[in-house]
């Protein structure tokens, strides 16, 4: 054996080689190229006909938007100053950037109230967004309708005051009465709360909005983005409680309930929109009290609502459906009655698993509120196409106009949408 | 002496059993919300009676037999200024039904050929398509809608454009022109006789489906296999084509031809229906090509290899295997996507196409002023729409449903 041990060391080297660099097609970027980009013919042939339109779509923007002109005051000036040349005529965004963004009427030395509510949103979003903000933010949250109301429409300070003390009457009672049962305390503080306002609207004098301090601005003189996101940030959040408790009804033993919530729910959905707008904007009217001047920004919020919620609804129904029977079952053999049941173990857990859809729907209602412009309010698309398009120094910029509401609505939309991704993320507790 | 099962004893009624006990709490709430229900239906009512009583006005139909006093230019049948608002309607219902049905075409197209692509190992092509689906996911339909419109207009060029000996713009083929004021192509003349050419054109059609019936049934019991695409090819255009010359070409093509500053004959397809068109189906594409991604990455990888171990070749582990069970999760989202797309149809209003919203709800609300009368019937339509498609939904789930067992 030895023999041909010996004989075998003669061809075994005794110094390691040193590593050498992988061949160029194995390694680095031309290895990447290979494997993701021309793989096998086909592949390559995509990866071409994909340069080339990617190409032409940046060789016909860039020029336009490098190019732009920033700084006259109408498109017959940009033309003088393009002389011929390819360039964005950005400057109507400069010049109208007020109008697209708070409407043609809002008062201009008023501007720091909406977008101080603007930046105070984020204030009062950020404790619901990220659970490791301190708990006692969200006082400001509750607060933040009531202050955002003062700002945007200003008038007397009475009103938000009187509105947030109802509120406050209303929790107070349920507080009190919720211990012994759900439904006294439910019903009561609503109305505690109803009996509030009405005690507190006779109260404010009807020349209160003339003497404040706070100018007060009529409904009808919002638009631009402000108003989509006012429709959007108001409309979410009142159908998000509607929505459960629809979603609730459509689960519910109770046969009436149940027809009432599913015709509501099969209504809504199966008509668009536009014809709900409608709805507000020419029918609504008729089924006020005859006297009664229920403003047109109102009637829009009650009906996107109702419209939001029933999407809500069917989402919510999804996560009480995907909820394991065990749940409830466990629920009940604790001795917790429907609605012990339904706050503490059911409603956390359904809604974490539609917290993906909510998002979903919260997107395409905010993108929805374009819509409006349809029943000629001023929002951002209504702004454009209406007195801005039509105005005699700006007749022909679409695009500049066009991208910047795209662009606009995208930061936001996409926005929203990576948080739920971040959320979903961040809620998965199992399957680690 | 009490024993166990002796019936509980019977309480006397106490009122607030009424709101504790389980056994009349549901009575409670159900009469609690009868009462709500209608004290407000009483209330809207008479609400609405009384502002009708004011403005002097009354609920009725007959408005839909007035005539309506408009043009549509866009219409599939015979309409003029004097029909009936009715007929106006009809148009209307007519137009919808033909951008949803030819956006739900091209959606599907734009959605399965991203969700595939989105899917590709191409890392340029699969970032493209991510891009695409974001951009068009997150920018509302209407400014969509809008952008092509324009796009439309501002690009193609104006018929006069096609004058004179050297024209700035040439028609395609002879027979395509691509103008601002729509796409003009040539439009199918049938001459006597050609009823004979359609009837051979749709057996020919029942031809494939028996023929393909017979090859799976043959496959099945005796395990023979018949190729079924080259002979279904055939079924598909000899026939036809074959009774196309028997009957001496009986169908013929009127095209397009310009006579002064317009274009005439043909078929015209106006400018508002096709931004329109392609708005919402490359709007949609981008949710169809999301659906389509998912259900493909829900079948797991288990059952293509399976399927490979089994001995099945590459297409037919797609066909039989894959496909199966990606469309079981692909389809209710998509016919979900086909309701979107008719309701979204609605934003035609915004680009002046002629459907059931600009029709009913804008032209003939505004002059005759019968706001609910029309906003009903206009729900009406949308709510029929939608409650027959979801129903044969339902119908197809059931058919497709896991069957447990």
């Amino acid at each position: 054996m030895s023999d041909t041990q010996h004989h075998a060391t003669a061809f075994v080297r005794t110094e390691a080689i040193p590593q050498r660099e992988p061949p160029m097609t194995a390694a680095g970027p031309v290895k990447w190229i290979k494997d993701n980009l021309f793989s096998n013919w086909p592949n390559g042939i995509l990866t071409v006909v994909a340069a080339i339109f990617i190409y032409y779509i940046l060789a016909g923007a860039l020029p336009w938007m490098l190019n732009g002109i920033w700084t006259t005051s109408s498109l017959a000036e940009c033309r003088e100053v393009l002389e011929g040349a390819v360039g964005a005529c950005f400057s109507v965004l400069t010049e109208r950037w007020n109008q697209l963004l708070f409407g043609f009427q809002y008062p201009n030395e008023l501007y720091w109230r909406p977008a101080l509510a603007f930046v105070l949103l984020f204030v009062a979003a950020a404790p619901v967004l990220f659970f490791d903000l301190p708990r006692k933010l969200l006082i400001f949250t509750a607060l933040y309708p009531f202050i955002a109301y003062y700002l945007i429409w200003g008038g007397a300070l009475a009103v938000p005051l009187i509105a947030l003390g109802g509120c406050i009457a209303g929790a107070a009672v349920y507080q009190r009465f919720v211990k012994d049962n759900f439904a006294l305390g439910f019903l009561g503080g609503i109305a505690a709360a109803l009996v509030f306002w009405n005690i507190g609207g006779l109260l404010i004098p009807e020349t209160a909005n003339d003497s404040s301090w706070m100018t007060a601005v009529p409904s009808r003189d919002l638009g631009g983005f402000m108003l989509n996101m006012m429709l959007g940030v108001t409309c979410v959040s009142l159908s998000i409680p509607l929505g459960i408790a629809l979603a609730l009804g459509r689960q519910s033993s109770m046969p009436l309930i149940k027809v009432i919530c599913v015709l509501f729910i099969e209504f809504i959905r199966g008509v668009p929109l536009i014809t709900l707008l409608f709805v507000a904007s020419v029918m609504l009217a008729y089924f006020f009290p005859p006297d009664s001047t229920v403003d047109l920004f109102l009637r829009v919020v009650i009906m996107i609502t109702m419209f939001s919620a029933a999407y809500i609804a069917e989402v919510i129904r999804g996560g009480l459906a995907a909820l394991p029977k065990g749940q409830y079952e466990g629920a009940d053999s604790l001795g917790l009655d429907y609605a012990q049941a339904t706050r503490l173990i059911i409603l956390p857990q359904a809604l974490k698993i539609s917290i993906p859809g909510i998002v979903n729907v919260a997107v395409g209602l905010f993108k929805d509120t374009a819509l409006v412009s349809v029943i000629s309010m001023f929002d951002l698309v209504g702004m454009i196409r209406g007195p801005i398009l039509a105005s005699a120094e700006w007749n022909g910029v679409y695009w500049e106009l066009l991208g910047f509401a795209a662009c606009l609505f995208f930061v936001f939309c996409y926005g929203i949408s990576q948080y739920s991704q971040w959320l979903e993320r961040r809620l998965a507790t199992d399957h680690r | 002496m009490a024993t166990l099962s002796d019936p509980p004893q019977q309480d006397t009624f106490r009122l607030s059993m009424l709101f504790n006990d389980t056994r009349y709490r549901a009575f409670t709430f159900q009469g609690i919300a009868l009462l709500l229900l209608i004290t407000a239906i009483a209330y809207l009512g008479s609400n609405l009676a009384a502002n009708l009583r004011a403005a002097g006005l009354q609920l009725g139909f007959s408005f839909l037999y007035e005539p309506a006093g408009y043009d549509i230019n866009q219409r599939l049948i015979e309409y003029d200024s004097q029909s009936t608002h009715l007929r106006a309607a009809i148009v209307g219902i007519l137009n919808t039904l033909l951008v949803a049905f030819l956006a739900c075409i091209t959606a599907t197209i734009f959605g399965v050929l991203a969700g595939v692509l989105r899917l590709s190992k191409n890392w340029l092509v699969s970032k493209l398509m991510a891009f695409y689906v974001e951009i068009f996911r997150n920018i509302p339909v209407l400014i969509w809608i809008v952008i092509i419109f324009t796009i439309t207009i501002a690009v193609l060029p104006a018929p006069r454009a096609f004058r004179g000996e050297d024209p700035e713009a040439t028609m395609l083929l002879g027979a395509f022109a691509f103008t601002n004021r729509g796409i003009y192509i040539p439009g199918p003349v049938w001459g006597p006789g050609s009823i004979v050419v359609v009837l051979t054109f749709l057996a020919s059609l029942v031809g494939i489906w028996g023929y393909r019936r017979y090859a799976t049934n043959l496959l099945y019991s005796t395990g023979q296999m018949l190729p079924t695409f080259w002979p279904s090819l055939a079924i598909f255009f000899v026939p036809s084509i074959l009774m196309y010359f028997i009957m001496g070409m009986p169908i013929g093509l009127d095209y397009p031809e310009l006579r002064g500053f317009n274009f005439r004959g043909g078929i015209q397809i106006g400018t508002p229906l096709i931004a329109l068109w392609f708005a919402l189906s490359i709007y949609t594409g981008a949710f169809i090509a999301e659906n389509v991604r998912a259900g493909i990455q829900a079948v797991s990888k288990g059952q293509t290899e399976a399927a490979g171990a089994l001995g099945l070749r590459p297409n037919r582990i797609m066909n039989l295997v894959v496909l199966p069970q990606a469309l079981r999760v692909i389809i209710p989202p998509l016919i979900s996507q086909y309701l979107n797309i008719t309701k979204n149809s609605s934003l035609a209003i915004a680009v002046g196409y002629a459907d059931i919203t600009a029709t009913l709800g804008g032209i003939t609300l505004n002059q005759t002023g019968r706001a609910i009368e029309c906003v009903l019937l206009l729900m009406l339509f949308y709510l029929t729409i939608s409650l027959s498609i979801s129903a044969v939904m339902n119908v197809y789930n059931k058919s497709v449903a896991l069957k447990e067992r």
